[in-house]
Parts: C-alpha cells; structure tokens; sequence
C-alpha cells in the first residue's frame, strides 16, 4: 500500500493527507473490523509478470485443456450454429461498440433494428406487441408475472410444474420480495394436469404460467384460455422463440403473455450465455410492458423515424409507480438473433427446425431398440425427450465424456421419482454419424 | 386562472366530488388538468371494486407527469366513464363534464373532511 503503484492513482502524499484527515495512522487501520482470523497474513501467492508472447503461449496450453465435445444436452441450453454472416455484421463497430442510446432517437440505426428485433418477435410468437428483449428467458418470464399481477391487481401466480427448475428458481427469487405467491400446478406423464389447474385455480390468481415445450421436452397442448379468461386470470406462455417457426405460437395458444428464450437462434453456449430473453404480449396490456418500446412514426417532414415509445413514462415518470423498473436490454444479443432470422430467411428456420425434429426422432427411436434403454412415455415431443436407463446414468455419461460426447441430463438430480431416466436433446447440428457414434458407444457398455 | 366549481367538493390532491344523495361523481379539477397538460392514458378501476377515501383508485398519464387519482369518498363504483378509456382528452377539455366514476358511498364519516371551493381554491394559488 506505501509504494507508487502504476495503476492505483493515489500518491503516498494524497495517502498521508487523507489518513491525517480521518485521525488514521495507516491504511490497515481502516479495516480492523475485519476480524483478524480472517485476514490473510501472507503475500498473495500469485506468479511473476509474462510478456505477451509468453502470455499468449500460457493461455493456448490452459485452453488446449477443452475438450471439444459433442452434446446431447439441453435442459435449457441448446447447441446450435451461429454462421459466420452473424457474427461479421454484428461485430461491425456502429453495432458492436455503441452503448445504450441514451439520446435515442438520434441512433436510428439502433432504433431500426431493435424495430425489426420486435416485429421478428411479433411475428413468431404471433402477438401484437413486443419489447427491445430482456436479459434472459427466466427474467423476462419474472417480467411477465409482474405485468399479470399489476394488471388483474391480484398476487398469486400458478405455474406449472414442468417449467424449467431454473427458471422457476429466478421466479422464486424475485416474487419473494414482491410478496406475489407461487401455487405449483402438478403434472401427470411429464403434462401439467389440467384437473389441478382447475382445482387451484380461484380468485387471486393473476395468471397461469405454462412452459411448452416444456422442461421434459414435451409440447404442453392444452387449452385453457376460456377458463382463464373466466377467472380473469391471464394466460402467460413460455417457449422457445426458435421452436415457433414450426410449433403452436402463444398467440395462436390464446395467451395474454409470450416470453422465453431466444438463445438457441444463433447465441453461443460460452460460459452461460449471454443469453436473451423476449417478452410480447397483447395490446389491452401494452401499458404493462416493460423496458425499451421501439415505435415507428413520421417527422415534421413526413420521413419515417424510429422512436422510443412509452418507456419515458414508466422509467422516467412513473418511476416508483411503474409495475417495473427495468431499463437494460440485450441489444447485441437481440441484433445477432435478428440477424440469424433474417439469414436463414423463413424457409430456413422451418426448414432447420424439421431437420431438428427429424434427427431427434430418428435417435429416439435407435435409442429405444436399445436393450437398456426403455421408453416412458408416448407424449409428442420436438427435438427433447426423456427416456429411462437400466444401468447407472453417471456411469454411462462418464463414458460418454471419455468418447468427447456430453451425454444427457440424469434427472435424478431434479426429483427422486425421476430415478433412472434421463433428458437428452439434439437438433439440426448434429449429423447422423454423431448419432450412430453416440449408439454404438452406448451398445457396447455392458 | 383555473376554474373551481362552487357546487362541488374536493380534496387536496386536486379530486372533486359531486354528491348526490348517497351516490358520489368523481373527477379530477381543472386545476389538475392544466398542471399534467395532454392527457394520454387513464387506468381506472371497475364496477363492483371498493374505493377509500383519500386511497389510489385510478392512475392518469399525460405528456410530462403520472399521477395517482384519490377516492374523495369510500364506497363501491358502481359505474365507470368507459368513453374516456379512449379519448382521456376529454378531461382536458372540460374536467368538470369528464367525470371518471360515480361511488355508492358506505361510509359518512369522511365526508366532513372535504374541502368546499373556497378552500380549495386557496389551495390553486
């Protein structure tokens, strides 16, 4: 602490000056709170200095230690393939390097394509209105749960229980300090059971959250909007944005609320993320919807302008009054998905995701002529499933990793009962050598 | 200068109240209306809710400012002004014709501490 430091931007004069100020000797005396048990009474054991060549080489040895694995896991985290097209515009630096606009409309660029962003979102999920994105699938579904609670004025939620385990854990977290209850809805053969949404389903209830695909890879086809709407609760779907270019949207499911993930269109799996959550909902609730509003409108000239809509009133005006406060949203991260979309154009995305569907069913079934693997249920399914293991889940995976391949889900670790069955997922990425590689491997482990 | 209607009650934060036996017309003053300017967005609540005196009942939205709206009275709405759901500038362009909505009141007791025109128009200075 008493010598110059090429970083740190206090001199031992502006050190000494500001001690004798406070009545302190040195600087260790600002933190004898700190019980001394605790402190550490050694130099920090850290190496010496590298230049960058030597640094460089350093880092490639530490990251030649990756493996580089094919995965059969999703549980919430999708592989997928980012072409090259995205990441090149996206990195251009009128994109990369601009921080939040905060004069907005003189970023029309921005602004256009945070537009597109939501027209994108609009039109996969099939509702009217959509925000500038939110940080993730978990946080944009908490999103969803406030606008219902400040809607119907009502403070218990019911979810269904075959929500992803961490999504809900994000939920729990945040309602905990909005004091809003949480009723589980429970399932029956990996559905949400629509016996005891009816049960649970009373007077303070704001909404309904389903899943669908759900958790277990299944498609949740229920239909509850009539029975919803008599409650006058609302009716907030969770789904995967890039599933919708083939499967049932929110919209066309009736819900008041669409939100989820948009990872699995073109984001990375690096280290969690950055992942990118998105929220659209009907317009009777466009007041409700949180964040940045990009709205499209004329000058005084008559020329089209992109603008911020109603966020100045519930961020800058409403403050403590709006139902969120939330300003931030992933902007790259929602640019890179729009460009996905838009490089694999329509057919592209529906296209891929049959490619998806066909290749999970194709290693379904191989699975299942297995000996020791048995099926649990016949529920209709995308690119996700569950099936049950005779032998020992850990065993099997451990010898997965050995071939480089990350195995599946042991969903023992989500519920007891789920004891022996796991939860493997693949899609468009993967080729029907890795599939027969990953069955051989599996045919021969005894 | 704003308008203060001398046939009508109000509370300080800029409320009237028309009373007509047990059934209360609620609005916000020309006052208010001036100080929000363009009026862009009303939340009000339904038929059948309960409101309390001097207690949030309906939020109001204009160009530069959100406010709440107070219950002069506490009671049960028994009708909502469900034209200005769309066209919330009427209030504008006459607060005292704008009603928002119309209270059976259940309880008296705090009807004594409305204020009349006169006082409240000191409060407008």
């Amino acid at each position: 602490m008493q010598v110059n430091h090429r970083y740190f931007p206090h001199t031992k004069k502006d050190i000494e000056e500001m001690l004798t100020i406070i009545g302190k000797n040195k600087v260790e005396e600002l933190f004898e709170s700190i019980p001394k048990s605790k402190l550490l009474n050694e130099e920090l054991d850290l190496p010496s200095s590298l230049n960058e060549l030597d640094l460089y080489k350093k880092l490639e040895d530490i990251g030649n230690l990756n493996k580089r694995l094919v995965s059969f896991l999703g549980a919430g985290a999708y592989d997928n393939y980012t072409p090259s097209a995205v990441k090149a515009i996206a990195s251009r630096q009128e994109f990369l390097t601009s921080y939040t606009p905060y004069q907005a409309e003189i970023s029309q660029g921005t602004l256009q394509y945070i537009f597109e962003f939501q027209s994108l979102v609009c039109e996969l999920t099939q509702m009217d209105a959509s925000n500038a994105s939110m940080y993730d699938g978990a946080t944009a579904t908490v999103e969803a749960i406030f606008m219902a609670v400040a809607h119907t004025k009502r403070e218990k939620v019911l979810i269904a229980n075959t929500i992803n385990p961490n999504t809900l854990e994000v939920i729990k977290t945040y309602l905990k300090y909005k004091n809003i209850e949480i009723v589980l809805v429970e399932s029956t053969n990996f559905l949400v059971s629509l016996d005891d949404l009816k049960q649970k389903l009373d007077s303070d209830i704001a909404a309904f959250v389903l899943q669908t695909p759900n958790f277990y890879g299944y498609l949740e086809d229920i239909d509850v909007k009539d029975l919803l709407e008599a409650n006058k609760s609302l009716y907030i779907v969770n789904a995967p944005l890039c599933d919708l270019a083939v499967l049932k949207s929110p919209g066309e499911m009736k819900a008041d609320i669409a939100c989820g993930e948009a990872q699995s269109m073109g984001l990375s799996l690096s280290f969690g993320g950055p992942y990118l959550g998105y929220l659209a909902c009907k317009n009777f609730l466009l007041r409700k919807l949180p964040g940045r509003i990009v709205g499209l409108t004329n000058d005084i000239e008559g020329r089209r302008a992109f603008v911020l809509t109603l966020q100045a009133r519930e961020q800058h005006i409403k403050r403590e009054k709006a139902s969120s406060n939330i300003c931030s949203n992933q902007s790259l991260m929602a640019l890179q998905v729009l460009l996905y979309a838009m490089l694999m154009g329509k057919n592209g995305l529906v296209n891929y995701s049959y490619d998806s569907f066909n290749k999970a069913h194709y290693f379904y079934n191989e699975l299942l002529k297995l000996d020791n693997f048995k099926k649990v249920t016949d529920n209709e399914f995308f690119k996700e499933f569950v099936v049950m293991y005779t032998g020992d889940i850990e065993k099997l995976n451990n010898e997965l990793l050995n071939n480089n391949i990350l195995g599946g889900l042991n969903l023992e670790k989500i519920s007891n009962e789920l004891k022996n069955q796991m939860l493997l997922c693949i899609n468009y990425t993967k080729t029907k050598e890795e599939i027969d590689n990953f069955i051989n491997i599996v045919r021969g482990i005894k | 200068m704003s308008e203060v209607r001398k046939d009508l009650k109000y509370l300080d934060t800029h409320e009237w109240v028309k009373l007509d036996g047990n059934i209360a017309t609620i609005g916000i003053s020309d006052y208010a209306q001036h100080s929000l300017g363009d009026i862009v967005y009303l939340e009000l609540n339904q038929v059948g809710d309960k409101v309390s005196y001097k207690k949030s009942f309906a939020a109001i939205e204009s160009v530069k400012a959100a406010s709440d709206i107070n219950s002069p009275v506490t009671g049960i709405v028994v009708e909502v002004n469900e034209s200005l759901m769309d066209t919330p500038e009427l209030i504008n362009e006459d607060a005292y014709s704008a009603w928002l909505i119309k209270v059976e009141i259940t309880d008296e007791s705090s009807l004594s501490g409305l204020l009349n025109a006169e006082e409240y128009t000191t409060i407008c200075k």
